[in-house]
C-alpha cells in the first residue's frame, strides 16, 4: 500500500489492559467497547482501502467524561483519534492498533436554540442536517451543507472545515462557526467564543476549524443559523462543449452575479447520476450546470433572465428550470448522491483539488490526459463558483494494480491543482490521503510553522498521529514558552 | 527609534533577525492610522511596511486580489470600484476618531481584523482573508491559505494571524476573496425607538428573508429622535420587493422612512467609522455580545455613557465615556462579561492604556493557549510587545 502508518508502539499496545480499565472507570456501561468484532466497525472511515482496528473504542456522554479520558492518555501517552461518524474521505478518522477512539457520536443534544440572536448550542455529535431540522420549524437552517450532511456530525465538519454546494453564497464551516467547547490534550476544558460575533484574544476558533482533530478534542459547538430564503430554484444548464461552460460560470461571476450555488458535472457523472436519482439530467451534453437563485418569485425570475441570457450567448444546448419542489429535491438527489451514485458503478477515489475557476479548461483538459494516461477513467463533479474541484477516479478494487495507479492519478491532479495556482484540499481535508503531498505546497518552514502549533496544543503528539503532516516533517525538538 | 522600511519579504527577514540577534523589540506599523488600538507598544526600533506596497493579482472573474501589506486600502478598493467590485467586509475607517493622517494599509486591516457593519451578513475580515505570506518572530518567510477560495490544507495560519496586531507576525502580503457592489442599496429608517425596542426590530429584520446586510441603531441627538436602520442590497426590483416586506414586518414598531443610494452611504459610513465619537475628548469602548444582550448592558452602561450606538443587530456596542481613570475599564470589563461578550478600549489617551486591560483578557486556561501561540511564532516575544496583553 502506498500510504504508510507507523508501526503500532509496543508500550502502548503492552498495557492495553489497563487502558480498558481506566475507560471503564471513566465511561460506565457500553460506552467502552473492546471486542475485535465491534472495534472493526470502526477500523476505516469513507476512504475504506485503508484499515487499522483500534486498540479501543470509548463512547463518551459527557465533556467531563471526555476531559478524564484525555487527562489519562495523555499522562500514558496513548494516541486519541477522534471520531464524528466515520464519514471522512481523506482517511482523517483512520485509527491505528495502538490508538484509543474518542467517538462523539453520543453525544447528540441540542443545548439551546436562540432565534433572536440566530444561534444554536449543540453537543458535538449532533448530525448536520439534525441541526437544521431543529429549527426547519420556524424557518431558520444551518448554512453549510455537506452532501454527507445526513450522516456526518458537527465535530467532524467543524475538524474538516466541511463546505457543500451552497457555500458559493454562506461560506464554509469557518464562517458559520461563533463558538466551541474544547477539551484540550491534557484534559482541561476550554470555552472559546459563544453568542457574540468575535471573541477576544487570537482567532482560536479560526485556527481549530480545520485542525483536522489535531488540536484537541470538541465537545460543543454554537454555529449561527439564518433564515432560509423564500424560494429557491435550480436550473440545468447542458453544454455541448466543456469550454463553454467554464466560460459562462466566469461571465457570471464576472458580471456582478453571485447565485447561491453552481455544480459542475461531466458527461460521465451525469449519466452516472441521471440513472441513480431519475432528476431529468440532459445526457446528450458534454457538460451541466446546476445553478441555483434564491429569493421571491420576481428576484428570481429576474436574477434567472440574466444567468439564461450569459449561458445562451456561450451556446447553451439545453436549460431546464425546476418547476416543483419535488423537481428541485430530485436535481439535489442527483448532485448529492454523486459519490454514492458512482460506487455503484465502480470503486473510485475523490480527489478535492482547488483551481483558480479561471484554469477551468485547463485542469479539465489535464485530469483527462492524467486518468487516460493510466487507462482509468473518471467522473467529474465540481463546486464550480469556488474552483472546488472532485474528480473521481475509478478503479477496481480487487485489482491491486489497478488501485496503485488510481491513486498515483490522484496524486498528479493534485499537483496539477497546486501548479495552476490552487491547492490540495478544498473541503475534504489532509488526513492521511493528502500527507505526504503536502511539500508541494509548502516549504519546510511553511511547515515548521504548522507543526509548532501542534507541538504547542499537544507536546506529545498524541492526538490523531499520522494525520496531515509528513511523517518526516520539519518539528522543533522541545515545545517553546514565550520570553 | 529606529525605523526599518524593509523594501522586499528577504529586507523584513533580515530585519526581524537582526532585531531577534541583538535582542531589541521591534513595534510593527502600516499606515500608522490605528496606532492607537491596542495597549502602546515599548519598542526601540520600528518595521514599516510602507515599502511593500503594490497589488500583486486581480482577477476580477474570479473574486480575488492580492496586495502587499504596505499598499494603501485605496489603493485596493479604487481598483475594485473600477471593476464593480468590494472588499465584502466593510472595513471601519479609524482617522476620524484617531485625529490620525495618512493611509490605511491592507496588513493593517487584516492585522486588526477591521470589519464594518456588513459583518452581520458579508462576515468580518477575517472570512474574506484566503492567504496570507509573513515573516514569523523567527525571521521566517512563511506562508498560508492562497488565492483560491476554498482551501483546507494545512493548519488555517490565516485566520489565526487575522487580528494578531503584528504579535505573531509581520505580514508581507494578503489575499482577499471579494463580491461584487450591489447595483443598490436602500436603508429603511425607524424613528424614536428604545433600545430594547430597536434590537427587537433589528432581530425581526435578520431574522427574515430579506438578507439585511447593516442593522444598527444611532441615539437621540439636540435635534433628532433615535434612529434605528436597516440596509438592504440588490437589484431595483429586488430592493423594491424587499422594502416592501420589511416595511410590512418593521410597522409594528412605527413608520417608515427610507434612505436612498448616497443618503445610505453616508449613514453607514458614520455607523462604521464611529463618527459620532469623532472631535470629542470621551474614551471610547467597544463591546461584542450576542444580540439579545445588549438592552441590559446598554442600562448597564447608561450612567456612564450617556450615549451609545449599536451595530450588528445589537451585537456591537459602542459607548463613549469619560476618559479619566480607568476610563471605565473595570466596569466596562464586568458588563460585557456578564453579557456574554467581551470589550476593547478603543479610544484612550496612552497612559491609560498603558494601564488598563484594552482587550477583555480571555479566562485563565483560554489565555494559556494564546501565551502558547504566541510562543510558536514568536518565542522570544520581538514582535509589537504587549499589544494585545502584557507579554502578548
Ligand atoms: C458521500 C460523502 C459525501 C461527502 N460530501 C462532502 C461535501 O459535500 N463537503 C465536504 O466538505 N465534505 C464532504 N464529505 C466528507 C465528510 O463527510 C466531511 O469531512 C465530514 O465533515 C466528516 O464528518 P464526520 O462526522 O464523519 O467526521 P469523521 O470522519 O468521524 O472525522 C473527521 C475528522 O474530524 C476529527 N474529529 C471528529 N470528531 C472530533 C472532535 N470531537 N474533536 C476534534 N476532532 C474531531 C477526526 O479525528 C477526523 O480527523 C463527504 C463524505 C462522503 C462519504
Amino acid at each position: 500500500m502506498a500510504i504508510a502508518f507507523p508501526a503500532p508502539r509496543a508500550d502502548v499496545l503492552a498495557k492495553r489492559d489497563r487502558v480498558v480499565a481506566a475507560l471503564r472507570a471513566i465511561v460506565p456501561g457500553e460506552g467502552v467497547i473492546t471486542e475485535e468484532k465491534e472495534r472493526r466497525a470502526f477500523e476505516t472511515d469513507a476512504l475504506t482501502s485503508y484499515r487499522r482496528v483500534p486498540m479501543v473504542v470509548v463512547l463518551p456522554e459527557t465533556t467531563e467524561q471526555v476531559a478524564a479520558i484525555m487527562a489519562f492518555c495523555h499522562a500514558e501517552g496513548v494516541p486519541v483519534v477522534a471520531r464524528g461518524a466515520g464519514t471522512s474521505l481523506c482517511g482523517g478518522s483512520i485509527p491505528q492498533e495502538d490508538a484509543v477512539v474518542l467517538g462523539v457520536a453520543k453525544m447528540n443534544r441540542v443545548l439551546d436554540v436562540n432565534f433572536a440572536d440566530r444561534t444554536m448550542r449543540v453537543e458535538a455529535g449532533i448530525t448536520n442536517l439534525a441541526i437544521s431540522g431543529e429549527v426547519a420549524h420556524a424557518g431558520f437552517f444551518y448554512a453549510p451543507d455537506p452532501s454527507s450532511q445526513l450522516a456526518c456530525t458537527i465535530a467532524g465538519n467543524v475538524a474538516m472545515n466541511s463546505g457543500g454546494a451552497h457555500c458559493l453564497k454562506y461560506g464554509v464551516t469557518a464562517n458559520n462557526i461563533l463558538g466551541l467547547k474544547l477539551v484540550t490534550v491534557e484534559g482541561e476544558i476550554v470555552e472559546i467564543g459563544g453568542g457574540a460575533l468575535d471573541s477576544p484574544g487570537y482567532d482560536l476558533i479560526g485556527l481549530l476549524v480545520g485542525s483536522e482533530g489535531q488540536l484537541g478534542v470538541v465537545t460543543e459547538v454554537t454555529v449561527r443559523i439564518l433564515r432560509q430564503a423564500e424560494g429557491a430554484r435550480p436550473v440545468l444548464f447542458g453544454f455541448r462543449e466543456i469550454a463553454q461552460a467554464g466560460q459562462t460560470v466566469s461571465d457570471i461571476i464576472g458580471a456582478g452575479i453571485i447565485p447561491v450555488a453552481i455544480e459542475y458535472m461531466d458527461r460521465e457523472a451525469i449519466h452516472i447520476c441521471e440513472a441513480f436519482a431519475k432528476a431529468g439530467y440532459p445526457l446528450d451534453v458534454e457538460a451541466m450546470l446546476i445553478i441555483e437563485v434564491e429569493g421571491s418569485e420576481a428576484e428570481m425570475e429576474a436574477m434567472l433572465a440574466r444567468i439564461v441570457d450569459i449561458a445562451r450567448r456561450h451556446d447553451v444546448a439545453t436549460v431546464k428550470e425546476s418547476k416543483s419542489a419535488m423537481e428541485t429535491a430530485a436535481i439535489w438527489k442527483g448532485r448529492k448522491s454523486a459519490f454514492g451514485a458512482t460506487g455503484r458503478v465502480a470503486d473510485y477515489i475523490c480527489m478535492d483539488g482547488t483551481i483558480p475557476t479561471g484554469r477551468l479548461p485547463d485542469v479539465l483538459a489535464g485530469i483527462d490526459r492524467i486518468v487516460k494516461g493510466y487507462g482509468l477513467r473518471v467522473a467529474n463533479v465540481f463546486h464550480a463558483g469556488d474552483g472546488n474541484l472532485h474528480p473521481l477516479v475509478m478503479f477496481n478494487v480487487n485489482d491491486p494494480a489497478e488501485q496503485v495507479k488510481a491513486e498515483h492519478a490522484g496524486e498528479d491532479i493534485l499537483r496539477l491543482c497546486v501548479q495552476l495556482g490552487g491547492c490540495l484540499t478544498g473541503e475534504h481535508g489532509v488526513g492521511i490521503e493528502k500527507r505526504d503531498l503536502m511539500r508541494e505546497q509548502f516549504t519546510e518552514v511553511d511547515l515548521l510553522q504548522q507543526t509548532r502549533i501542534k507541538t504547542a496544543l499537544d507536546p506529545k503528539w498524541i492526538l490523531n498521529p499520522a494525520k496531515v503532516f509528513p511523517l518526516d516533517a520539519p518539528r522543533d525538538e522541545a515545545p517553546r514558552e514565550a520570553a | 527609534m529606529t525605523l526599518h522600511t524593509p523594501s522586499s519579504p528577504a529586507d523584513l527577514a533580515a530585519v526581524v533577525a537582526e532585531a531577534r540577534r541583538a535582542g531589541t523589540l521591534l513595534a510593527v506599523a502600516g499606515g500608522g492610522t490605528r496606532s492607537g488600538l491596542g495597549r502602546p507598544v515599548q519598542a526601540a526600533a520600528k518595521v514599516s511596511t510602507a515599502k511593500l506596497s503594490g497589488i500583486t493579482l486581480y482577477e476580477p472573474a474570479e473574486l480575488v486580489i492580492a496586495a502587499k501589506a504596505g499598499t494603501p486600502l485605496r489603493e485596493v478598493t479604487e481598483a475594485l470600484a473600477a471593476r464593480g467590485q468590494r472588499l465584502p467586509f466593510e472595513p471601519m475607517d479609524h482617522r476620524a476618531l484617531y485625529g490620525t493622517t495618512g493611509e490605511p494599509t491592507v496588513g493593517g486591516v487584516a492585522a486588526a481584523n477591521v470589519s464594518g457593519p456588513a459583518r452581520i451578513n458579508l462576515g468580518a475580515a477575517r472570512d474574506s482573508m484566503i492567504g496570507l505570506k509573513f515573516v514569523n518572530g523567527l525571521a521566517e518567510d512563511v506562508k498560508s491559505g492562497g488565492r483560491v477560495m476554498k482551501n483546507v490544507t494545512g493548519l488555517d495560519l490565516v485566520k489565526a494571524l487575522a487580528g494578531s496586531f503584528g504579535t505573531l507576525a509581520v505580514f508581507h502580503e494578503v489575499c482577499f476573496k471579494v463580491l461584487p457592489v450591489a447595483e443598490g442599496e436602500r436603508t429603511l429608517v425607524v424613528a424614536g425607538l428604545s433600545i430594547p425596542r430597536a434590537v427587537e426590530a433589528l432581530s425581526a429584520a435578520l431574522g427574515s428573508p430579506f438578507e439585511p446586510t447593516g442593522a444598527a441603531h444611532l441615539p437621540a441627538t439636540a435635534g433628532e429622535a433615535a434612529r434605528t436602520l436597516i440596509r438592504i442590497e440588490g437589484f431595483a426590483a429586488s430592493l423594491a420587493y424587499r422594502t416592501d416586506a420589511l416595511s410590512k414586518l418593521l410597522a409594528p414598531f412605527g413608520g417608515i422612512e427610507t434612505l436612498e443610494a448616497d443618503a445610505s452611504a453616508a449613514v453607514w459610513a458614520e455607523i462604521r467609522d464611529a463618527a459620532i465619537f469623532s472631535g470629542t475628548d470621551e474614551a471610547v469602548w467597544r463591546l461584542s455580545v450576542p444580540p439579545s444582550a445588549a438592552p441590559a448592558l446598554a442600562e448597564r452602561l447608561a450612567p456612564l455613557s450617556p450615549r451609545i450606538v449599536l451595530d450588528w443587530g445589537g451585537g456591537l456596542v459602542w459607548a463613549g465615556v469619560a476618559a479619566s481613570g480607568d476610563a471605565g475599564a473595570a466596569r466596562f470589563h464586568a458588563a460585557a462579561k456578564a453579557a456574554g461578550g467581551h470589550a476593547t478600549l478603543v479610544r484612550a489617551p496612552d497612559a491609560v492604556r498603558g494601564a488598563v486591560d484594552v482587550f477583555s483578557p480571555p479566562a485563565g486556561p483560554l489565555m494559556a493557549i494564546q501565551r502558547k501561540l504566541k510562543a510558536s511564532f514568536d518565542p522570544a516575544g520581538v514582535l509589537n510587545p504587549g499589544r494585545m496583553y502584557p507579554g502578548v
